[in-house]
């Protein structure tokens, strides 16, 4: 550390804490690259149209079933000549898309029940956290199989569907949260002082369960991005011909025995992207969490 | 008529293992600008009785008597209407500086919610009058603090960060609850100047809650000395330190740390044996089995306050200064 730095962090100490957790978090290496395939997947969905070398839908009827490294295709063809790589580059879209939309829907319905549950305690909360525990029993991919099929097959409902399958998870950490800072002193002093719910609530409670509800959401988002694959598998998802690695799996069963290529590459696009979200929340949740200490 | 005046406070609370009397029967009065001091160990009831004046106990407390304040009775008003005294006509300073702040957000605007929601001063009026009152609090370099985290003060610092808080809205009454207790003798000493300078500057009464004998020498006007959720002695500070009535008291007094004050195996005196449990009121001298003075009649019935001397007022069958049985 050179002087200005020493200098620097003796004058701001919130500085210092911020460049201790980066410290900490860049001394794993699991969670770095967790962060950087993380981000180079979102920045791929968010730059598709440019990235990808064709449209995900043009088929090219004199390359069918191209292996991969044939010159212009790098992981080759569809059975209908469409670039595999261009197809997997767009896929990320859905994927990115339900993940991180289907976890923020998740949060909005899940954190105000559960701090109202936590904090207000009364009838309301065992009403609810026995609720929770009900829906907990199901496993998360059949509650949103289930919600799939009701709402019907598209994107929207897709998203919606496993959002709302994230839903309890989500409000027995905000409920168990809200139970343990409804019982700090500042939330006390906060009432004494005469602070109204709504500030006793926005303003106590929720900011100080951010980093637990960031650490959660690090680790809903990949389990809705294999969620949507899953459901675009199945055809309760993305439909056809409208990319998505759910749906190249489907598409690749045919041609299994013919061109494995063809569920490999999806596959492992689906392994990496959810790893990555995995590997980065275990690795904030090790930085965020006050009892490490390395 | 008074500015707080406390009737036949009582608080019980259902447990699991029947009721426990934390509070029984518990008087007092608080003039204008007037430093009450309330001492007693842990568990006799200060705290429980302080808090029930605001309704911040939880809802397992059951609250009997009256505390008027302002044409007000505090123990029956709607949460609604204490909701605007909380904070602005009373303040309630904690024991915990170290925890009372909200972590996430800067000094100044723990500050200026208060004035906001109680002053409905704007954000910048908010911030002037936030750096005004961490002034008052003597808090050096108050335009850098209040760009501050709570973790980047010291206890003492965050202590008067939470009494500047308490006086935002100058309350007519600040409760402090063990506010030194935490910190060390020094900072204690600031601390305790600061009240004191407080009640002279802006004539804020001030009901002072410890254990510490010393603390209520130190600044009180008047002392209340519980035992087990009653009140046993109440006098003007000098008088009970000059002849304290209740052998409780005495005892109290005996205990404080002082050269020479040691018995004659170089130990500390002490008062034999332990608070009681809450459980069920003995109708008896709740002291009785601890009380050097003790007899059959301690044992039997409960002794009423009454005056020893105008303004000394004591519940015991045999007070008096000296051990003496009368």
């Amino acid at each position: 550390m050179s002087y200005v730095d020493a200098a620097a962090v003796a004058i701001n100490p919130r500085a210092r804490r911020r460049r201790l957790l980066r410290k900490r978090f860049l001394r794993r290496p699991l969670a770095v690259a967790g962060l950087v395939v993380a981000l180079t997947f979102i920045l791929v969905a968010i730059f598709a149209p440019w990235i990808a070398p064709y449209s995900p839908d043009a088929t090219d009827f004199n390359a069918t079933l191209a292996p991969p490294f044939t010159p212009g295709h790098l992981l080759g063809t569809d059975e209908l000549g469409r670039d595999v790589l261009s197809r997997i580059i767009w896929g990320s879209r859905a994927s990115i898309e339900a993940g991180v939309l289907s976890t923020a829907l998740a949060f909005l319905i899940a954190v105000p029940i559960g701090i109202v549950a936590g904090y207000y305690r009364g009838w309301i909360d065992p009403v609810i956290a026995r609720a929770t525990d009900v829906l907990l029993a199901f496993p998360f991919l059949i509650l949103a199989v289930g919600l799939a099929a009701i709402l019907g097959p598209s994107l929207m409902n897709a998203t919606i569907a496993l959002g709302l399958g994230a839903v309890p998870a989500v409000i027995r950490v905000a409920r168990g949260e809200a139970l343990a800072l409804r019982e700090e002193d500042y939330v006390r002093a906060a009432v004494a002082n005469g602070a109204g719910d709504v500030a006793i609530l926005g303003r106590h409670v929720l900011p100080n369960m951010s980093s637990t509800l960031i650490v959660q959401a690090t680790l809903i988002i990949p389990a809705a991005i294999i969620g949507e694959a899953v459901l675009s598998f199945l055809g309760l998802g993305v439909q056809p011909p409208t990319p998505s690695w759910g749906v190249m799996l489907a598409d690749a069963q045919s041609y299994v025995s013919q061109a494995p290529r063809l569920a490999i590459f999806p596959g492992l696009a689906i392994f990496f992207c959810s790893l990555s979200f995995n590997l980065l929340g275990d690795g904030l949740r090790d930085v965020l969490d006050p009892r490490t200490t390395r | 008529m008074s500015l707080l005046e406390v009737h036949d406070l009582s608080v019980r609370f259902d447990t699991d293992d029947g009721s426990v009397h934390a509070v029984d029967g518990l008087s007092f009065s608080l003039e204008d600008g007037e430093v009450l001091g309330v001492v007693g160990e842990s568990g006799c009831g200060k705290s429980v009785s302080a808090m029930s004046l605001l309704q911040l106990l939880p809802e397992t407390a059951h609250v009997t008597g009256g505390a008027q304040f302002d044409g007000l009775d505090l123990i029956s008003a709607p949460k609604s209407k204490l909701r605007d005294i909380r904070g602005r006509r009373i303040a309630f300073v904690f024991q915990e500086p170290m925890t009372s702040l909200n972590p996430s957000f800067k000094i100044g605007n723990q500050l200026g919610e208060v004035l906001q929601r109680h002053l409905g001063l704007n954000r910048r009026q908010a911030r002037t009058r936030a750096i005004e009152l961490l002034d008052l609090v003597r808090i050096p370099a108050p335009k850098r603090r209040v760009e501050e985290y709570p973790h980047q003060l010291s206890g003492g610092m965050r202590q008067r960060v939470m009494i500047a808080i308490a006086l935002a809205c100058d309350p007519k009454i600040l409760i402090a609850d063990e506010p030194t207790t935490a910190l060390d003798v020094t900072i204690q000493a600031g601390i305790l100047d600061l009240m004191r300078d407080i009640r002279e500057r802006l004539g804020t009464a001030i009901i002072l809650i410890t254990h510490n004998l010393g603390v209520v020498a130190d600044i009180a006007d008047r002392v209340i000395v519980m035992y087990a959720g009653r009140k046993v002695e109440e006098a003007p500070v000098h008088d009970l330190y000059a002849s304290p009535q209740h052998p409780y008291t005495i005892g109290l007094l005996g205990a404080i740390p002082r050269p020479g004050a040691a018995d004659e195996q170089g130990r500390l005196r002490e008062i034999p044996g332990r608070v009681p449990s809450l459980a069920e009121l003995p109708a008896a001298c709740a002291f009785a089995p601890r009380c050097p003075r003790a007899d059959d009649r301690t044992r039997s019935q409960k002794p009423e306050l009454r005056e020893v001397r105008p303004q000394h007022l004591v519940a015991c069958f045999h007070p008096g200064v000296n051990g003496a049985v009368s």
